[in-house]
Order: C-alpha cells, then sequence, then structure tokens
C-alpha cells in the first residue's frame, strides 16, 4: 500500500483462512485484531504468518484503551510490539475509547468526555505507544450512543489535535460517523467534510443493526451485516474530497461466505480506482 | 487517581457489570439513557461469547441457557483480566465446582478442566517433540539417567472415580476440524479416567492416560530421571506397563524434543 494507489481490504476471520491464503486478488490485504494473535505459539501464530507470507496485514487493537486514566498496559504493549516486528504490518491502529480499567477488561470501545484533562492523558499514551511499537499509529473516531456531558472539544478538534501533539494519524469509519450521527443528532455529511483529510491513513466501512427494542432510533455498530447504501454514499463523497486511501470492509458477526464478502470489497476497490484515476 | 476521568471510569464499569448495584450520582442520568444498554449488552455478550467458545464441552453438556445464566454470573464476579479473550476463564472450571445449581453434575469442573487443558495446549509455546526412533537402543542404565521434559502443549490429568476423558471427548468439538461427537450409546463406566492433551503435528489431539501415566508425567515435569519417574508410575499403579506407556507418550509427542545436533549429549549426566 506504499507506494502503489491505495487499495480495498477484508477482516479476517479463522474461518476464512483458506480462501483468504489462495485469494489472488490485485491489491488484497488483510486487517485482523491482534489480541486473537498475542499468544506463545500454536497454530494461530502459524495461521497468521502463513497470510502474512502472501498477503499485506494491517493490525487493529481494541484493547489498547488509550482514553483510559492510565498508561496502557505494558505487558500487552510489549507483546504488541513484538507481533509487529514479526508481522511488519502495513498499519497499527486504535480507538479513541477505553476498555481496560483496573484490571478488568471490558470488551468494547468505551465513551468518555473529551476535556483537556482526556486530551493530555490520550496523548501521553499514544505517545507511549508509540514510542513502543517504533511507528505511527492511527486513532479510529468511534461509534456514540450516549449523550455525554461535560465535552470541552468536538470530536474533530480533539482528533486533529491529538495528532498534531502526537504526530498520530487517524482512522476514519465511515460507518461509525453515519450511526453516531444518528444517534446523536447531527450531520454525518458534515463532520465528513470537516475530518482532516491529511491524517487519514485508513478508512473502515461495516454494517450496522437497528437496535432490537428501539428500532432506527439507535442505531448499533454491531458489524454483522453488508455496508448499507447510505454508508457507501457518505464514503464516495469522504474520497471525492481526500483521494483515494486504504479502505477496510469491517465483519465480525454473521460471516458470509467468502465471496460475498469479495464482492462488496470490489465495490470498494472500484470506486478507489476511479477517485485513483479522477486524481491523477 | 481521583481524578474526573478516573471517577468516570470507576463508574461506569461498576454500572456496566453491575446493574442492580449503587452508581454515582453524576452517572445516574447516563445511565438511564437507553444507549447505555449497548455497552453493557457489548460487554457482557463478548465476556459469555468467549467462555462459550473456550468451553465447548461444557456447553454441550449442560446446553446453551444453562452455560449462558451461569457464565453471565461468572462475568459479573470474574471479570476478564486480560484482553486475549481466547484465554478468559481460567477460574471458570473451580467456579463451576462451587456452583450451587452444579451440585448433582459433579463431573463438570473435570470436563471444564479439559476444555481449559484445549486451550492451554493450542497457545502454548512451538518447540520441537521428541522423536519415538529418538530414545531407542540406549542401553537401560543411561535410559534411567535420562531427564525428558514435557513439550510445553501437553497438559495430562487423572480424575479419581469419574470417566471424565469420556465425558469430555464425546462432547469436544463437534463438528469442527472433522471430529466427531460420540452418540455412542455404549453406558459410561463409572470409574477413574485421566487425559493427556498434546500438539505434536499443529493440531490439538488428546488420548486417554492412566494413573501411573499421569504420575510418570508429572515425576518428568519436576524434573526427575526417568527411573525415578517409572518408580512414581509404579507406585501409583503397580501394574503399569512401562514400555507401553512410554511407547505411548513419544508416540503423542509428550516431550520436548532436544536439538537435534545434542543427540549425543541427550544420554550423558551433566558433568
Amino acid at each position: 500500500m506504499s507506494t502503489a494507489s491505495p487499495t480495498a481490504g477484508l477482516s479476517l476471520k479463522p474461518r476464512y483462512f483458506d480462501e483468504a491464503l489462495a485469494c489472488a486478488e490485485p491489491g488484497l490485504w488483510f486487517e485482523v485484531h491482534p489480541e486473537n494473535y498475542l499468544v506463545a505459539g500454536g497454530p494461530r501464530r502459524a495461521w497468521l504468518d502463513a497470510v502474512r507470507a502472501r498477503h499485506p496485514v494491517s493490525l487493529h487493537g481494541v484493547s489498547l484503551s488509550l482514553a483510559a486514566d492510565a498508561p496502557p498496559d505494558a505487558a500487552h504493549l510489549e507483546r504488541l510490539a513484538g507481533l509487529a516486528g514479526r508481522i511488519e504490518p502495513v498499519l497499527v491502529s486504535e480507538h479513541l475509547a477505553w476498555s481496560d480499567w483496573r484490571g478488568a477488561y471490558l470488551p468494547d470501545l468505551l465513551p468518555f468526555a473529551r476535556t483537556n484533562a482526556a486530551l493530555l492523558r490520550i496523548a501521553g499514551n499514544i505517545a507511549i505507544s508509540q514510542d513502543a511499537l517504533a511507528r505511527r499509529i492511527a486513532i479510529e473516531n468511534p461509534s456514540h450512543y450516549l449523550r455525554i456531558d461535560g465535552h470541552a472539544w468536538d470530536e474533530i478538534e480533539f482528533l486533529n489535535e491529538l495528532s498534531r501533539r502526537t504526530g498520530c494519524g487517524l482512522l476514519l469509519d465511515v460507518n461509525n460517523v453515519y450511526l453516531s450521527a444518528r444517534n446523536l443528532g447531527y450531520s454525518a455529511e458534515a463532520y465528513i467534510d470537516a475530518f482532516p483529510a491529511d491524517a487519514v491513513m485508513e478508512i473502515h466501512l461495516a454494517g450496522h443493526t437497528p437496535d432490537p427494542l428501539l428500532g432506527q432510533a439507535l442505531l448499533v455498530d454491531s458489524h454483522d451485516a453488508p455496508v448499507a447504501p447510505a454508508v457507501w454514499a457518505l464514503y464516495e463523497r469522504l474520497i471525492a474530497r481526500i483521494g483515494p486511501r486504504p479502505t477496510l470492509i469491517e465483519r465480525d458477526e454473521q460471516l458470509p461466505p467468502f465471496a460475498e464478502l469479495l464482492d462488496e470489497r470490489k465495490q470498494a476497490h472500484a470506486l478507489l480506482q476511479v477517485t485513483n484515476m479522477a486524481c491523477a | 487517581m481521583n481524578t474526573a476521568l478516573s471517577r468516570f471510569q470507576d463508574g461506569f464499569v461498576q454500572a456496566i457489570l453491575h446493574p442492580h448495584g449503587d452508581v454515582p450520582d453524576d452517572l445516574r442520568a447516563l445511565v438511564r439513557q437507553p444507549g447505555f444498554a449497548v455497552y453493557r449488552n457489548t460487554v457482557l455478550k463478548g465476556c459469555i461469547d468467549s467462555l462459550q467458545a473456550n468451553y465447548p464441552a461444557v456447553l454441550r453438556l449442560v446446553g446453551e441457557d444453562w452455560f449462558r445464566a451461569a457464565a453471565a454470573i461468572h462475568v459479573r464476579a470474574h471479570p476478564p483480566r486480560d484482553a486475549r479473550l481466547l484465554l478468559y476463564g481460567a477460574d471458570f472450571p473451580g467456579f463451576l465446582s462451587d456452583f450451587a445449581p452444579a451440585a448433582d453434575l459433579p463431573y463438570l469442573r473435570g470436563v471444564a478442566m479439559l476444555d481449559r487443558f484445549w486451550t492451554e495446549s493450542h497457545v502454548a509455546a512451538d518447540a520441537v517433540t521428541l522423536a519415538p526412533a529418538a530414545l531407542s537402543g540406549l542401553p537401560p542404565e543411561q535410559l534411567g539417567e535420562l531427564v525428558l521434559t514435557p513439550h510445553p502443549a501437553a497438559r495430562w490429568a487423572w480424575f479419581d472415580d469419574q470417566p471424565i476423558y469420556t465425558l469430555w471427548q464425546r462432547n469436544r468439538g463437534c463438528g469442527a476440524e472433522g471430529v466427531e461427537c460420540s452418540e455412542s450409546g455404549e453406558e459410561l463406566v463409572w470409574t477413574g479416567e485421566g487425559a493427556l492433551l498434546t500438539r505434536p503435528a499443529g493440531a490439538v489431539t488428546w488420548t486417554a492416560l492412566d494413573a501411573g501415566g499421569c504420575a510418570f508425567l508429572d515425576a518428568c515435569a519436576a524434573g526427575r530421571p526417568l527411573a525415578e519417574a517409572a518408580d512414581a508410575a509404579l507406585a501409583r499403579q503397580p501394574a503399569s506397563d512401562l514400555a507401553r506407556l512410554m511407547a505411548s507418550l513419544l508416540d503423542a509427542g509428550a516431550f520436548r524434543g532436544a536439538p537435534a545436533c545434542a543427540d549425543s549429549t541427550l544420554t550423558k549426566e551433566p558433568a
């Protein structure tokens, strides 16, 4: 993905191993959650090594807990650095969220008030992480379900300031923008239009579902469905403005046949090609 | 740490894990928003799904409803300590043995232990296994002085009075990785059983192991030479067939292999 034009990738689950390994789509890359591979040895590590030998791999962490009011877990960071050293990922990314608190790990991406104190803490945690990994990381905009009091910063300004202070890049998840805007009542288009173009190292596209009780009033970032048409439209709007960037189709639940994911990925790939030609 | 962010995070965790517990005043309104349930449900579901994935034989024995209800209680009392959820649930077997609703299922803890052994074997460090032919031709006295180290992926246990191995392997891995669950009509023989899990060729495999074999491996793991391990096996089970035991352990890949070029030093006593 470095010198060549940006291409589209797929999140990778163990059940797709054989097909992923054999697939020869031009420009195809894969993204995994590193937490599933931070083990001493065995078939999981061997599997990731085999995929990496054939395709570029990106590491998308869910547990550095950068927004916790504490430094990242040193043992976890050391294991992550070890994996990154071995895999040589095209990108390591994380979230503007927290999940680890006083020794308990809560498997979700939890919210916080964007205060000056939070900015200082998170900038420090990003710096610690980038030092340990000896690389620039990208930070993803979160999904929102709550109106939190006490925000001193707008989210885009907050991300921009983190990038300015630490040199980190940003990962723009278009589905998160869409559903957060719907859930909290703001304009997804305005958010997409204001996002700092230069910092975007990767784009995520995923599916969402209405909450089982509240329906369309609360959209959940479930990664269990195809990318919605409204999210595709936002994506086209984004890349028309900022140009093509590596784009991931994320799918974590209700896994379809590999060919279906490849079709979705081709849709993103085609849009990137068109944008690429337009920008050239 | 008593910053506003720390206090928020303390209260948020409390409200996620203990929905009927006390919530700090400044978080009450937040927790009442419908969106809070998304976080609570995602956290709980993620933890329970992980336990369900990590304890498939227990799941099959008790059924999904029972399992998820028990798992929810366990998750609230013992949330994950580590983001590697494939390792979550080390204390689940112990939880099951103390769990009142499981009192009439005394075999659950043992079955859960073997599920846990599978996970530990699956993620253990890579190492060469000692080839079955490696020891052939050694004179008995040299063999007796040899210290063999169990492979990092080897796990074994003996269960008194309960056919844990049969129960476990009949319920483990149905439909996954080509493993068939046995619907054998054969009645369980209610007697003690042991198991050995190894990872000889990249995937976890298992075999029955008797009490003498488990005592033998315990001695090897404690760094004792084969002659003493043999004594331990015979003490535990006087009828142990040591030659057959050794052959089956080697065949299963139970020992760490010596570096190829060090074969000649394998048999020598340290100076």
